[in-house]
């Protein structure tokens, strides 16, 4: 995938940009507002990832100079401006992400890929599958190998969330947001418990676990490999 | 501010004891004068009785009866004030210019004021008299007296003029007073309506300063020296923290980015690997604290002021109950939502949830297993209030003020996890709400409430 970093702290930069391309990216990057639209505008990204304060060019004022060009490219923003107010602001300027620094990376990627996923044309489906596990989202019913499971609507919207997202990782944080539509720092691990509760309702009984966690990072729904 | 109804006011108030202040003093003052001119004119006609009174005398030891008779004759012909009638022992008059002796005119030698008929241009008309009685030798009496009618005309005239004269000074005082106080009251009204601006978040208002220069000039350019000093000070709190966000967390982004970086590259079977995720754990935290404390500093500094919008604490405190359900659960702790009616607030939704979360965090971790714990959003008369009760040990009443404080922790709860920042949180969300939190006895337990102001009625 094609990735775009705009950040001007060198440092902060060089590490994203060699973490991305680990992870199989390839990072075009940019110290600057004015550079970082022009690469934005001129070449093809599967993602942008935009510092909130940039010299020469606001990082709000890149996003929306990129939107009033029709340029759709997915954008997250990384800020060390508190959250709150600026997160708002950052979403309305036309980001379709927000992370906070100081960031943990598997949660930058887990976003990342959040994103450009969002773009393939997946959320017509009405059902989803991950190994014999089916979600049917017409009639909100859940069955693994052919028995249904019994969810809470809650439960149904985590599975859902963790279904959509299938083989990529998803952070506590995002689940908060996008399950429970919150956004605060839950002081004690709270996601931890319904996960664990959830993963009681679909791994339970059977030989191979599909919800796994994902140490230091998150979480992880993933149909069991063949052995290979 | 509503404008306060001009009765209600302490400057009307003011106003209304000088006017009474005044009534008094203006009564006082003609009272007095009535009664000395009263003294001065009673004493003037005594002389007058009394010279008289003198002269009859001794008209009456030279010349016997006869001669004092025509004296009075000639003398009650003139048609004056004066009065005069000689009687007998009997009190029947003999001569004079009044028909009978008066019926109180009994002593001698002594004065008395009595009525008499007199008649004026044909009509008999009933006058006031004072005069003295006086015993002639050989058992005869003779009155003296002055016509004092038209003194008591004045003195009438005193006295029904003088309750006027009390109303019309109220009166006056009353419109002038109200007439001042309006324009005092507009003054205060206008120092009032700016600093609620300012409370609401408004930094930038200033109190209007006139060119009169009076004491309200005065006040007025304090105030606004006053506001400058605090806005240039929240300026200053506002750049430190955001220099403080960007210039701490930038070391603190890398710290943690290094320790990934060598955690990614490192072979997890290695026995550093386990210490480097600890160091990230540490790292963790330490952001934890740092993003707290700063949320707080931004709360009191009013920066999430703006951003308010109507919000219903119901469904919030529904969200939290059910997102902590299975942690009071795993705990054996109960945990209930109480139904709740309409609960409309101008708040941020995301600071009221964290501060929610922290409340039914706390109540969860310092209960005991078989204990209950409560979430309840309502209405009542006080406001509109978020309340979380539990049946743990509670925080003892001297307490209470200090667990709000930052990084105070209870003896008691040392060792479990926490940054001790957590009720100082939602004391910043309060305050930037104009709520209060309150800390309670649940009996047994503690009972937070996050008492918010009513929603100003829609008119905004």
């Amino acid at each position: 995938m094609r990735i775009l970093v705009v950040e001007d702290d060198l440092e902060a930069q060089r590490y994203l940009v060699n973490g991305l391309k680990e992870a199989g990216h390839v990072v075009d990057d940019a110290a600057d507002g004015e550079t970082g639209l022009t690469l934005a505008l001129s070449r093809p990204y599967d993602v942008a990832i935009i510092d909130r304060m940039l010299p020469k060019l606001d990082g709000l004022k890149v996003v929306a100079d990129m939107r009033e060009h029709s340029n759709t490219t997915p954008v997250l923003f990384l800020s060390a401006l508190s959250e709150v107010d600026d997160r708002v602001k950052g979403l309305k300027a036309g980001g379709d992400d927000y992370l906070t620094k100081p960031y943990a990376f598997v949660e930058l990627l887990a976003r990342i890929d959040a994103l450009m996923r969002r773009r393939s044309p997946q959320s017509v489906k009405t059902r989803l599958q991950v190994g014999d596990l089916e979600l049917d989202l017409l009639t909100r019913t859940a069955q693994r190998a052919g028995a249904a499971i019994d969810l809470q609507p809650r439960e149904f919207r985590l599975l859902e969330y963790l279904m959509r997202h299938a083989s990529q990782v998803v952070t506590r944080t995002m689940l908060l947001e996008s399950v429970w539509e919150y956004h605060f720092d839950p002081q004690t691990n709270v996601i931890d418990v319904h996960i664990s509760r959830l993963r009681a309702k679909i791994d339970k009984g059977f030989d191979t676990a599909l919800l796994h966690t994902v140490r230091g990072a998150g979480y992880m729904i993933r149909a069991a490999r063949p052995a290979a | 501010m509503r404008a306060p109804s001009i009765l209600r006011t302490q400057a009307y108030r003011i106003v209304l004891v000088y006017v009474a202040v005044f009534a008094v003093s203006v009564t006082a003052l003609i009272a007095f004068t009535y009664w000395n001119t009263k003294r001065a004119l009673d004493a003037q006609t005594d002389q007058i009785i009394a010279a008289e009174i003198a002269g009859l005398s001794e008209q009456y030891q030279q010349l016997g009866l006869r001669g004092l008779a025509d004296v009075v004759i000639s003398r009650s012909a003139h048609g004056g004030p004066g009065l005069y009638l000689l009687a007998n022992r009997y009190k029947q008059p003999i001569v004079g210019n009044l028909d009978a002796w008066p019926g109180n005119g009994e002593k001698p030698n002594s004065f008395v004021d009595f009525d008499y008929q007199r008649r004026v241009e044909n009509q008999l008309e009933t006058r006031e008299a004072r005069g003295r009685v006086f015993a002639l030798a050989g058992g005869f009496n003779l009155l003296v007296a002055q016509d004092v009618h038209e003194r008591y005309l004045t003195e009438r005239l005193f006295t029904t003029t003088l309750p006027w004269t009390v109303g019309l000074v109220l009166l006056l005082g009353l419109i002038g007073g109200a007439l001042m106080s309006r324009n005092m009251l507009a003054r205060l009204d206008q120092i009032n309506r700016t600093s609620a601006e300012i409370i609401e978040g408004d930094l930038t208002r200033r109190v209007p300063v006139s060119d009169a220069h009076d004491e309200f000039d005065a006040l007025a350019e304090n105030l606004n020296a006053m506001l400058d000093r605090i806005e240039r000070l929240m300026k200053g709190v506002r750049e430190v923290t955001d220099s403080v966000a960007h210039d701490l967390r930038t070391p603190l982004n890398r710290l943690r980015n290094r320790l990934e970086s060598v955690l990614r590259h490192i072979d997890p079977a290695s026995n550093q690997a386990p210490e480097i995720e600890a160091a990230v754990a540490e790292t963790d935290q330490l952001i934890a604290t740092f993003n707290a404390l700063l949320l707080i500093a931004e709360a009191d500094a009013g920066v999430g002021r703006g951003k308010m919008a109507p919000i219903d604490l119901a469904p919030i405190a529904e969200d939290m109950a059910e997102l902590y359900a299975p942690l009071a659960e795993e705990k054996g702790v109960g945990l209930k939502i109480d139904p709740a009616g309409a609960t409309m607030i101008e708040g941020n939704r995301s600071l009221i949830s964290q501060a929610l979360a922290n409340l039914v965090d706390n109540a969860i971790k310092y209960t005991p297993s078989g204990g209950r714990v409560t979430v309840t959003a309502l209405e009542t008369p006080q406001g509109v209030e978020l309340r979380v009760a539990d049946s743990g040990p509670g925080i003892p009443v001297e307490e209470r003020q200090r667990v709000v404080e930052r990084f105070v922790r209870l003896e008691a709860s040392r060792n479990s996890p926490g940054t001790g920042l957590g009720l100082s949180l939602v004391a910043a969300v309060a305050r930037l709400h104009d709520a209060r939190l309150i800390l309670e006895d649940n009996t047994p337990g503690l009972r937070a409430i996050i008492r918010f102001p009513r929603p100003a009625p829609r008119a905004r």
